[in-house]
């Protein structure tokens, strides 16, 4: 047979890896179509929600529901004491901890879920929840870390014995009663001693506070108990629907067959999602109790209060070198506030995450970290936001020690970077604190960012500003940022990455239909990713079936296989590894089916874009199209019909994406207003999978991170209230404060990835915030300063400039 | 309970009637009442703009107006600006142009950016980003955003050249 189309033309029609593939997902969302959480509807759907304290700390008195049931439309009302005979007033966090659903006694901090009112609409729930008569007895406030761990005030009268001593928590010894676990990794008496006895160490103390993912469509779920059926079926905006399933019947006794968790369209999530919260339980209890199903939509105040803060930690560092700057030793202790309950969303066997990726991308021999987590009267959370576990803070810490150590020394920032990189050469590279890097090739990185740049340049401008400035010509500084960062995503290896001791594998199964179309499901789940779009892309250029005659499925525990989620960049480094896999198992069953067709032997055909060819024989061949309806019509002697394939991929490494960005600002200091002139980011994200997708999210991570670095946070005052629970308060950019980004890129390949690839989502954020900080802090470093704390808002950069003496 | 209103409303071109309480805002009309589900709740404060519709030729933020406010107008939703046979080129450059990922913001963006280019169809970058700066979106940081728009203007307005 004639082959009519060009090889070139067969890999184009596949719009396999590599290609920018418009996105198949578009269609319903840019036509009002989408199927998110709050579009769910079904017959009898009553709602819930939730009577919160306005309260950080205090004791709970009495609650009185009477007057509520007396509402039009209230159907119930359920507090601890409802959920108490069920066991279920209190749930297992995903950090070892556990939490009350409903306030069993006390409440902890401000927004706290104390009763939940379910009605037969949101108004009637809203009126509930007003009648609803709570007394409180206010008890002392804890929002200092520091104090709290000196403090008599207990947070936690759970985990203290009768005898008032402090048993073990989940990650071992506690030192006081509002302490949760120290953490530590590496060499704590080898790192003091080069500290001691180094030509030159720089200190540093900074507070990476707290913020939110704050996704704009917030929290929810329904949730619907069929009686007659004995299945339970939740909905709900769930980042991790597999792990939602174990854990709901875990908690319920319900068998995890009977219930089926389906996560639909998401709307963002950047880690908000993950955890399990007191409201997908309590609408769960309410459908049994009811018969009916329950929804429960968080509002914007409730979302931003109470479901997932992130960050919040205090970072103590030291950071030693020689004369010529070579680094020698690090040393960072974090106190990190978790809030009233330990909800942090880590894997088990880490419970500040992978902070101790915070040696950075620089050989730096001798290193140790201790982090100390402490209870406070704030919410709990502790989530991932847009990064791989406290990987941002990792980051920041040290970009900023960089910095910080650059002036110490009196030298270039570029430049100290550049000698302590770990050379191409070293990789796989085992860090100080345990880490094996898989590859990279930072310098290559580097060179090309600072001369894409032209960095002598910026600093001679920059140069001549502070003159100009002097000189009384000008009252804008200029800030050059930069940052080069390492994340550690794609978690993770079964053999030390779980979440409640659920392996963080991840799956993909695959069916061939007869006619040469397919269907892929992946146990994780988009949040805008485009994972329909680019998992496709994937199995195109593995099966070579092209991409549009292949649909991806997510979200549906009844029919997409285990998987642990979409979170932590882990999508693609791994769910995408058990969707290459899958598809070189379909393709190792189709070759047996070409062989056969064209009666040759198994060795003799080799796979070629989108079909299998004889070798030496390129004019004979067998499309997969065709081989796939052969796999359905023909009895082939010692292989079963159809085809369908499985993978479960375990990873046996993280992955390390990274990035060079720099960022040029101007800040006027007399407003306080900072003025991105410039922001370039090259980011390596090994194989690239569609390129138009990995630019949407550089842009979208860089502004995640813009926002944290320039204003955004979630502040209380010293009663523990939570000052920035609306969208006034709380900054979400908008397109008037954002610039336009400039990309690019290298590909070093993960060499342990069946692709190749490493995962993209989160680099930009976590190089983004020390780089717009940087920006800020190199504004300033003429003028003596070392360091100053972000959220850098126009206030905060006002102040600093005013305590520099530039305001005369 | 309060006594309900009697409210007329024309909503992509189909005129509804009902009953509702003074206190029912538009956003729960249209969502939960008429099961028009392309505007979305992001803020309730007017903050982030995904419930954005149009009233009688104005972007409106539906979830902090009454629907009794908009009793007698006429409201269009995304649901109105086009579907699968009439696309409108806003909706089809969104696509082209990557101007959307978790798709939550997109209907409140495109009927706000359908007003934009009404009022303006050659706006520049910055009259594009000043526009749209009551839509929030968290995931795309705006850059393919502002392409989309350029594109959908250039396509409009080369649309009505060719008519002219």
């Amino acid at each position: 047979m004639k082959d009519e189309v060009t090889r070139e033309e067969r890999v184009d029609n596949l719009k396999g890896m590599g290609c920018s593939r418009k996105r198949v997902e578009d269609a319903r969302f840019t036509q009002g179509k989408g199927n998110y959480v709050d579009d769910v509807k079904l017959d009898g759907m009553i709602f819930g929600d939730f009577v919160r304290s306005p309260y950080a700390h205090a004791r709970i008195k009495s609650i009185d529901t009477a007057a509520a049931l007396e509402v039009p439309g209230v159907l119930a009302v359920l507090t601890a004491a409802d959920l108490e005979p069920l066991g279920l007033h209190w749930m297992p966090t995903l950090a070892g901890d556990k939490q009350m659903v409903l306030a069993d006694g006390k409440v902890l901090f401000q927004g706290q879920e104390v009763a939940f009112v379910v009605a037969e609409d949101r108004y009637a729930a809203a009126d509930g929840i007003e009648a609803v008569e709570v007394e409180y007895e206010e008890l002392p406030v804890l929002v200092d870390p520091f104090e709290a761990l000196k403090s008599d005030v207990v947070l936690r009268e759970d985990l203290v014995a009768e005898d008032g001593s402090i048993p073990d928590g989940a990650h071992g010894p506690r030192k006081h009663a509002n302490h949760i676990f120290t953490w530590e990794a590496g060499d704590k008496d080898p790192t003091e001693e080069v500290i001691a006895n180094a030509d030159i160490v720089a200190e540093e103390e900074m507070y990476y506070h707290r913020t939110h993912p704050c996704p704009l469509e917030t929290c929810g779920c329904v949730a619907s108990m069929d009686k007659v059926n004995g299945k339970l079926t939740l909905w709900g905006t769930f980042q991790a629907p597999h792990a939602i399933r174990t854990i709901v019947s875990l908690i319920s006794g319900l068998e995890e067959h009977n219930i089926r968790v389906i996560s639909p369209d998401i709307g963002g999530g950047f880690g908000n999602k993950v955890g399990a919260y007191p409201g997908y339980v309590c609408s769960v209890v309410a459908s049994i109790v009811t018969g009916k199903p329950v929804k429960w939509i968080e509002d914007r105040m409730d979302n931003l209060m109470t479901t997932a803060f992130a960050r919040d930690y205090w970072m103590k560092g030291k950071i030693s070198a020689t004369k010529e700057g070579k680094i020698t030793g690090l040393h960072c202790h974090v106190t990190a506030d978790h809030g009233g309950f330990d909800a942090c969303a880590d894997p088990t066997k880490f419970p500040a995450g992978f902070m101790n990726i915070c040696t950075g991308s620089y050989d730096i021999p001798t290193a140790y970290l201790e982090v100390d987590g402490v209870y406070t009267n704030k919410a709990p959370g502790g989530v991932s936001y847009r990064c791989s576990f406290r990987v941002t803070e990792a980051v920041y810490f040290i970009e900023r020690m960089i910095e910080v150590l650059a002036i110490k020394l009196d030298m270039d920032a570029a430049e100290l970077r550049r000698i302590n990189f770990i050379k191409k050469e070293q990789f796989p590279y085992t860090a100080a604190l345990g880490w094996e890097y898989d590859s990279g090739d930072y310098h290559t990185a580097w060179d090309k960012a600072l001369k894409a740049v032209d960095y002598e340049g910026l600093r001679a401008e920059q140069a001549q500003r502070v003159e100009d400035f002097k000189a009384g010509k000008t009252r804008k500084l200029m800030g050059i940022g930069l940052s080069f960062f390492t994340e550690i995503v794609g978690a993770g290896p079964v053999k030390n990455c779980d979440i409640l001791g659920l392996g963080m594998f991840d799956s993909c199964e695959i069916r061939i239909h007869p006619t040469g179309s397919a269907i892929a499901r992946l146990g994780t789940i988009s949040q805008g990713q485009g994972h329909a779009t680019t998992f496709a892309q994937i199995l195109a250029s593995e099966i070579g079936l092209p991409a549009d005659s292949i649909t991806i499925e997510e979200g549906d525990t009844d029919t997409a296989p285990y998987g642990l989620g979409t979170y932590g960049s882990r999508s693609t480094p791994v769910a995408g590894a058990a969707t290459a896999m899958a598809g070189r198992k379909i393709r190792a069953k189709a070759q047996m089916i070409a062989a056969y067709l064209l009666e040759v032997h198994d060795n003799d055909v080799e796979f070629d874009v989108d079909r299998f060819v004889v070798k030496g024989a390129p004019e004979k061949f067998k499309t997969m199209k065709e081989i796939a309806f052969a796999a359905y019509n023909q009895a082939i002697p010692g292989i079963e019909p159809g085809l369908e394939a499985v993978s479960y991929y375990d990873p046996p490494n993280m992955t390390y994406p990274f990035g060079a960005y720099v960022c040029v600002m101007d800040i006027d200091v007399d407003t306080g207003v900072p003025e991105i002139r410039r922001f370039y980011a090259l980011d390596d994200c090994g194989t690239r999978i569609n390129p138009m997708i990995i630019e949407g999210q550089v842009h979208g991570g860089l502004t995640e991170a813009l926002a944290v670095a320039l204003g955004q946070e979630i502040a209380y005052d010293d009663m523990g209230n939570c000052k920035t629970g609306t969208l006034m308060d709380f900054f979400l950019p908008t397109a008037w404060e954002v610039p336009n980004y400039e990309t690019d890129y290298t590909v070093t390949p993960s060499p342990h990835h069946p692709i190749g690839a490493k995962g993209v989502g989160e680099s930009p954020h976590v190089g983004g915030v020390p780089c717009f900080s940087n920006a800020v802090q190199d504004a300033f470093r003429p003028f003596g300063n070392t360091h100053t704390n972000m959220p850098h808002d126009h206030w905060r950069i006002w102040k600093a400039a005013n305590e520099l003496g530039l305001h005369g | 309970m309060p006594k309900k209103m009697h409210i007329k409303l024309n909503v992509n071109g189909k005129d509804e009637e009902f009953l509702a309480e003074p206190r029912e805002l538009l956003i729960y009309t249209l969502r939960e009442r008429l099961n028009i589900t392309g505007p979305h709740i992001g803020c309730e404060t007017s903050h982030c703009g995904a419930c954005t519709v149009t009233i009688d030729g104005k972007s409106v933020k539906a979830c902090t107006i009454f629907a009794a406010q908009a009793d007698g107008k006429e409201v269009t939703t995304i649901e109105g600006i086009g579907g699968p046979d009439d696309l409108h080129p806003l909706q089809n450059a969104f696509k082209e142009h990557h101007g959307l990922q978790c798709g939550y913001c997109t209907p409140g963006m495109i009927t706000r950016a359908t007003k934009l280019l009404e009022e303006n169809p050659n706006p520049t970058e910055e009259e594009i980003r000043f526009g749209m700066a009551g839509n929030i979106c968290r995931c795309t940081g705006y850059q393919n955003i502002v392409k989309s728009i350029q594109a959908a203007a250039t396509e409009m307005n080369a649309a009505k050249e060719a008519a002219e």
